[in-house]
């Protein structure tokens, strides 16, 4: 198995980094390119951006953040936020995009998976997840979308999904730990790798979400400071963790 | 130093020229006359074939010609005589060998993996993987860099494999 990641997630809104909890009380917190190349130099494996703008983002504006990125950042990153069609997500990919993420417009219209995926490959299509107590959640988890998480997640590998970002609303921004239990359901459901989201308060607790899934989305335990990346990275390794030396 | 990227709508063009700008090289069309020429690749194996058009052919005389070519990820597996994907894609004819789907314990094939000899990681996304004698280095039993006269493909992706992925592509750069 490759190695395993961590990924500091951005959440983007009026193309800038913002930080809330459970999706609510925005602050700004900074500009996406600075702050995704500071993670990048204190050792992240990717970047994840979400932009979770109330207002519907236009696909252009996203390219755009996704194209200053590109310039400034050589690991790969994910972009997730609006994307309805094939042609929004290939403007991301060609701006240097490596990954799409999307989650409600999946849920509306499953067959854009198929689309996604062969228009770009399964390695490019991140389906995320929004889930509480083993139910998915749509738009921004405002919503029941009447769906079994672990059914969705079979449905999306088979459709054609190439990774699974799995968000617990219920510990989102909480620092109480991953919810261990619904990353392991997944684990055995599906062969695609999974990235736990959504609870991370401490080392242990990454390191944890790292038996169980392929990847960790780091977000409030950052603080939204990339130094905190570094100490992380060796509190893990001292747990005895393989991260990547990313000098 | 001249590096051409042959365009023919794979995502990652953008990626592969900003890197090599980053090298300091001029990256321009002229797939026949550069110094270098970058075959990028992701999507999948049958749009890639046809939208390579006449840029096949000229692919093909490069290397016949002895001047260098590097293939990256699907670019690599386009080079092969064919590939599983889609259903059966006729490849380039470029190195001797098959691309098939990957057998690993999750596929896709996602994240930073180690390459033997070397010792260093790249970043690595594929479903399917090169079988070719003409392998010279692997990630974890998957063929990672092959090379077959001037040809050398690379199954990870160095333009996204941060400081290791610019040393890489240095020293492409410096075989040239």
């Amino acid at each position: 198995m490759p190695l395993p990641r961590l990924i500091p997630c951005l959440d983007v809104a009026g193309g800038r980094v913002v930080k809330g909890v459970r999706f609510r009380e925005l602050r700004d917190v900074g500009d996406p390119v600075e702050l995704g190349a500071a993670y990048s130099d204190g050792g992240a494996d990717e970047l994840v951006f979400l932009d979770i703008s109330a207002t519907v983002t236009s696909s252009a504006a996203a390219a755009g953040i996704a194209a200053r990125v590109a310039e400034h950042v050589t690991i790969p990153f994910t972009f997730g936020g609006g994307i309805r069609t094939v042609a929004d997500a290939t403007a991301l990919l060609e701006a240097g995009a490596d990954k799409i993420s999307v989650n409600s417009a999946a849920l509306s219209r499953p067959a854009l998976i198929e689309e996604l995926a062969r228009a770009l490959g399964s390695q490019a299509v991140v389906v995320a997840i929004d889930t509480e107590g083993g139910r998915v959640r749509s738009h921004s988890a405002t919503r029941d979308a009447v769906r079994d998480t672990v059914a969705w997640a079979k449905e999306c590998e088979q459709r054609g999904a190439g990774e699974l970002l799995v968000t617990s609303i219920d510990r989102d921004g909480t620092q109480d730990g991953y919810d261990l239990e619904q990353l392991v359901a997944l684990r055995d459901a599906v062969s695609l790798p999974v990235i736990a989201s959504g609870g991370a308060g401490n080392a242990q607790h990454v390191a944890a979400a790292l038996e169980v899934s392929q990847a960790a989305l780091l977000a409030s335990i950052l603080h939204e400071d990339p130094a905190r990346l570094v100490t992380l990275r060796d509190e893990l390794r001292e747990l005895g963790v393989q991260l990547r030396d990313a000098a | 130093m001249n590096v051409a990227i042959a365009h023919y709508g794979a995502g990652n063009v953008r990626s592969v020229e900003l890197a090599f700008q980053r090298l300091g090289a001029t990256v321009t069309d002229d797939l026949e006359g550069a110094d270098l020429a970058v075959l990028p690749g992701v999507g999948s194996a049958r749009s890639a074939m046809d939208g390579l058009g006449p840029a096949a052919d000229m692919l093909r005389e490069r290397h016949a010609a002895g001047r260098p070519i590097l293939g990256i990820c699907l670019g690599l597996q386009l080079a092969l005589d064919d590939s599983e994907e889609d259903g059966g894609v006729e490849g380039l004819g470029i190195v001797p060998g098959h691309a098939v789907r990957l057998q690993a314990e999750r596929v896709p094939r996602i994240g930073w993996a180690t390459v033997d000899p070397g010792g260093e990681a790249y970043w690595f996304a594929h479903s399917y993987e090169a079988q070719t004698e003409a392998t010279v280095a692997t990630s974890e039993g998957h063929a990672a860099i092959v090379e077959h006269g001037s040809f050398v493909g690379v199954q990870f992706h160095p333009e996204k494999s941060g400081a290791a992925g610019a040393r890489f592509l240095q020293r492409c750069l410096s075989r040239v």
